[in-house]
């Protein structure tokens, strides 16, 4: 076992600790220059374990030049990060440099890191990428000793993840670092581990106290569907007044918005309580992160938003409203929750919904096994490798092969075709279409000895302007109206979609207010207060994370098995027997399907507990595939939990249906058109640099000679359907959006063991998802038909007006403009 | 592909779904906006975009020549991305439109994007006059007491609310003395037809025919999403 030099043994001694055994077998891997992962829980002294082998280093001999580079996934982390560090290197007397970089850093500042870097760098990915990518980085990292990555599990896996792994493989082909990874417990240590390093040693911390979680539940009945929560307000109240300080976290920023809306109307004590999400302007977030931090809170309501971030030290409980969705999300923000080992974390689980019920008491089954999930690693995506080979062409001419070699001793590309490597190179020099002619628009170009030079300064310009793999929506600014027209306070930013779903006069809640919507002026809404008013649900969601296969695998068992039942509400125990009296109960294995009538129409149920976006998917494909049987599909909806489709007709052969050729031509047909792939096709083609970076507060005047990326999807699907950016674009939405790999679990699960109730009347387990429809929105497909509804609407409705229209054309009525021919 | 009539005066026009316009009585086809080489103006900027767009609008045309057999072709403007747009063309686009130049008339309406003349097949104007009609690039706010315009210029487009979501689409807007064209270019964005450049063309109203797969959908101005208004 490595031991401390004296120095530190002091320092130890005199702060009353001990070295623990996870720290000294970093000390250990690093004295032998080996790469490792630690894995530990919150409050194991994991960061400094990760630091401890560079500051004994660097007490010993404090040469000049970057030793140390510590890149996390938060900026902020970083910054609390070097102030942890300095308080030690003080305390010892080191001489020992410490800074942060990030977008923020100043230019004076970055330019003199460049110049004279400090001995210790903290960082983020895409800040690398770009410190990679001077022309000086081979003599920058030249004497580069260790990087350590914090959270590394909240990047592993992601397209932020894929940049950093290919950072890392050029910064071990410009040092001889070693890495070490720091991250909270995982489903796949094993291939966490091979992101680090082939040959990384895994290094496990012991587990702290076990979390203590509890569910509760508002006396009054359980609801049958929603999500919100909102019974629950004065519960929550309660528990916040009983505690110290709280962290409130929710699943979507509408939810936010409402349970603090709630929570507030109940609020008589006036208890300070925030409101914490990606929305709110970056200022107003930073404002309410720093009255935590001193204590002067004793809640905050919150979305992912503080999943990760800075130890707060004093958050006594966590409580979470609505479904948990999986057990490695829950830990996460249970650990949110008292950060000393020896201390269990105290949280309160709170669904919204009977179904919820199921889930909270199936993720505290999961928390207490330590089953975790999570999916496998999948592979690196091409639009990723797209920018990193533009950023090291304009760093330094290089030699196709030898790229090829460093891109796959990155993890995520270790199994990258040179097919699939040459088409990306091929996109990042002229775009790789087949096209003659189109070669003298080249962004690089090779000389004699065959190595990749950028064509020209402009090149080195967009790919810093484009750098980095995270593309938000197209946002809209939110700013109260001033007085007499004039510009009032900046509040956040929302959706463009859900701005164009709103009517001038409607109103919504945002930022703990509810607002009325006036007009949009170019990239801004503007908005007054409206207290009192009947807010319009927000709808501005982010993304809504699906269920995990995990959890739903143990909500079905839980469910079919009556002698698990005991955990649950007595109305919850009432309601799965009458389902298993009525129908059947959902099984661990096979797939139960219902059918029903109801006031006219046809209901099919599948209870297939894939999580929202496959059931979407499945809903889209199935509907098609009834339409061909003569079924006429009417509608679908999806929850996390089960599909409901209705249709004019008795939806029949359930099994063929469920077939899993539906994954062949049905689903190829409809990716073509898929809003959904379109989506996805934005995102990658900014990733991979063929559109720019929407600029915040670009002239929306000029959208008529900006190019939109779904017209380019269209023109590259129908003429060069293999083009490696459409690849990139498939790949990426059969793991997010379309979630195609559930699709097909399901099916082969399923085949042969499909069991359909044919019922006469609504079982109780389709109750909730019945009451869904309506308020959930449809991903819409069919344009068309909505299109020729709202025209026949407006029609008649002229008709009824009679003349009262505006101008009219030729001789006769205003209809003379659609006189048949 | 239904196309939808549009009378002025005594004249009738038929809109057809891709966005042209085509006027039996005289056999003139129509179109605005073509934006060729958009995909290699943004290229030569260095965003590498798909090159195929003048192909596909080109392919667009050569149906609908097919279909409309017409003895003229009215380009109303800006039927290149960029003044260099002709000189970019690939070999064989630019063997497609001479070949389509063999079996209708090119009228190439001079735009703000390609206001010079060029080589191509047909013959480059400033504006054109036929019957009642005047074919300009760019509406003009006044007009003449008999005077009906046929313009193109703004890309317009229009969003209806439906039952379940807005819907936005190129269209025509027509009104009693003129019409705008939509863009036929495969990359072109649009404005929105209540956006002050386009709206106060039309100080008596106006009328949308939104492009669908088939067929044009109409509507008139109080229909669409209403309009903002502070309160």
């Amino acid at each position: 076992m490595a031991a401390l030099p004296p120095l530190f043994q002091n320092w130890f001694a005199a702060k009353g600790w001990r070295l623990r055994p996870h720290q000294a077998a970093m000390l250990t891997a690093a004295a032998a220059g080996a790469d490792a992962l630690l894995i530990a829980p919150t409050g194991a002294g994991k960061t400094l374990a990760g630091f401890l082998p560079s500051l004994i280093a660097l007490s010993a001999r404090p040469s000049p030049g970057l030793h140390t580079l510590y890149v996390s996934p938060l900026k902020a982390l970083g910054t609390d990060i070097a102030r942890n560090l300095q308080a030690p290197a003080a305390e010892m007397g080191l001489e020992i440099g410490i800074e942060t970089r990030s977008g923020d850093t100043p230019a004076n500042r970055r330019a003199r890191q460049r110049q004279a870097p400090p001995h210790i760098l903290l960082t983020t990915p895409e800040s690398l990428l770009l410190l990679l990518s001077q022309e000086n980085a081979g003599a920058y990292f030249a004497s580069l000793a260790a990087v350590v990555v914090d959270e590394i599990h909240a990047l592993a896996g992601t397209k932020r993840g894929d940049q950093l792994a290919l950072c890392l493989a050029r910064l071990r082909t410009l040092s001889a670092t070693r890495v070490a990874g720091l991250s909270a417990t995982v489903a796949h240590p094993e291939a966490l581990r091979r992101y680090v390093g082939p040959a990384a040693r895994l290094i496990r911390a012991e587990d702290g106290a076990p979390p203590e979680v509890r569910l509760a539940l508002p006396e009054a009945d359980i609801p049958w569907s929603g999500h919100m929560g909102l019974r629950a307000a004065g519960l929550v109240l309660e528990r916040l007044a009983q505690a110290g300080m709280s962290i409130v976290f929710v699943n979507t920023r509408a939810q936010a918005e409402l349970l603090f809306a709630a929570i507030w109307k109940l609020n008589e004590d006036n208890l300070p309580i925030a409101i914490h999400h990606g929305s709110l302007d970056i200022a107003q977030r930073r404002k309410v992160e720093a009255a935590m931090a001193a204590g002067r809170l004793r809640a905050v309501i919150a979305t992912s938003s503080l999943d990760l971030g800075i130890d707060w030290g004093g958050v006594d409980q966590v409580l979470q409203i609505g479904a948990p969705k999986g057990v490695s999300r829950l830990l996460q923000r249970l650990g949110r929750a008292n950060h000393r080992l020896d201390e269990p974390s105290r949280a309160i689980l709170v669904p919204a919904n009977r179904f919820e019920v199921l889930e909270c008491e199936a993720a505290i089954e999961g928390v207490r096994e330590k089953a975790l999930d999570g999916d496998p690693p999948r592979p690196g995506g091409l639009d990723v490798l797209a920018q990193h080979m533009l950023g090291m062409a304009v760093a330094a001419p290089f030699r196709p092969d030898d790229l090829y070699r460093e891109v796959t001793a990155a993890a995520p590309y270790a199994e990258l075709s040179r097919r699939d490597f040459d088409d990306v190179l091929r996109f990042v020099e002229d775009g790789g279409y087949a096209l003659a002619g189109y070669e003298r628009y080249r962004r690089l170009f090779r000389d004699s000895q065959g190595y990749v030079h950028p064509a020209n300064e402009r090149v080195a310009r967009q790919f810093r302007f484009n750098i980095g793999t995270i593309v938000e929506a197209p946002m809209i600014r939110l700013r109260l109206a001033g007085r007499r027209g004039g510009a009032g306070a900046h509040l956040g930013e929302v959706e463009e979609y859900f701005v164009n779903q709103l009517t001038p006069g409607d109103s919504f809640i945002f930022a703990g207010r509810v607002l009325r919507f006036l007009r949009l002026r170019e990239t801004v809404a503007e908005v007054v207060e409206a207290p009192g008013r009947e807010p319009k649900v927000p709808a501005y969601a982010g993304a809504r994370m699906p269920l995990t296969t995990n959890l739903a695998a143990r909500v079905r068992a839980m469910l079919h098995d009556p002698s698990r039942w005991g955990a649950f509400p007595a109305q919850v125990q009432e309601w799965l027997d009458l389902q298993r009296r009525r129908s059947r109960l959902p099984g661990p294995d096979g797939l139960l399907v219902e059918s029903f009538p109801r006031e006219g129409r046809w209901y099919l149920v599948v209870y297939a507990f894939e999580g929202r976006n496959a059931h979407q998917t499945l809903g889209l494909l199935l509907t098609r595939r009834m339409e061909r049987a003569g079924q006429a599909p009417l509608g679908f909806v999806a929850s996390d939990y089960v599909l409901a489709i209705w249709s004019a007709r008795r939806p029949e052969r359930i099994a063929e249906l469920l077939r899993e050729d539906m994954l062949g031509d049905d689903l190829e047909e409809w990716m073509e058109t898929s809003s959904l792939l379109r989506r996805t096709f934005r995102q990658v083609a900014v990733v991979a640099g063929l559109i720019p970076r929407q600029l915040p507060g670009a002239e929306r005047s000029r959208r008529q000679v900006t190019v939109n990326s779904d017209l380019i999807y269209d023109v590259l699907r129908k003429h060069q359907p293999d083009h490696v950016l459409l690849r990139a674009t498939r790949a990426d939405a059969a793991h997010g959006l379309i979630d195609l790999a559930r699709i097909a679990a399901l099916l082969r699960r399923a085949r042969g063991r499909i069991t359909h109730m044919a019922l006469s009347r609504v079982s109780p387990l389709a109750v909730p998802v019945l009451l869904d429809i309506g308020r959930e929105r449809v991903e819409g497909e069919a344009e068309e038909a909505l299109l020729e509804e709202a025209r026949a609407l407006a029609a008649e409705a002229a008709a009824e007006e009679g003349q009262g229209s505006d101008f009219n054309h030729g001789p006769a009525a205003p209809n003379m403009l659609f006189q048949p021919p | 592909m239904t196309a939808a009539p549009l009378h002025f005066r005594n004249e009738r026009l038929m809109l057809d779904p891709s966005g042209a316009a085509f006027w039996p009585a005289r056999r003139v086809l129509m179109v605005a906006d073509l934006h060729l080489e958009t995909g290699t103006a943004h290229a030569a900027r260095g965003a590498l975009l798909p090159p195929y767009d003048t192909r596909a609008t080109l392919e667009r045309l050569t149906r609908l020549l097919r279909l409309y057999r017409p003895a003229r072709l009215l380009a109303l403007g800006d039927s290149f991305h960029d003044a260099g747009g002709p000189a970019r063309l690939a070999r064989e686009d630019r063997a497609r439109i001479e070949a389509l130049g063999r079996e209708a008339q090119f009228i190439w309406v001079a735009g703000n994007h390609d206001a010079a003349p060029h080589d191509l097949p047909g013959q480059c104007v400033a504006e054109h006059r036929e019957g009642p009609f005047t074919f300009r690039h760019e509406a003009r706010l006044e007009l003449g007491p008999r005077e009906i315009e046929i313009s193109g210029h703004f890309h317009p487009k229009a969003s209806i609310e439906s039952r379940a979501k807005r819907i936005s689409r190129p269209c025509f807007v027509a009104g009693p003395n003129r019409l705008i064209l939509p863009a036929f270019g495969s990359l072109t964005g649009g404005l929105d037809v209540r956006e002050p450049p386009i709206a106060r063309l039309f100080p008596r109203g106006l009328r949308v025919f939104l492009l669908g797969q088939d067929q044009l959908y109409s509507f008139a101005l109080e229909q669409l999403g209403r309009l903002p208004e502070v309160a």
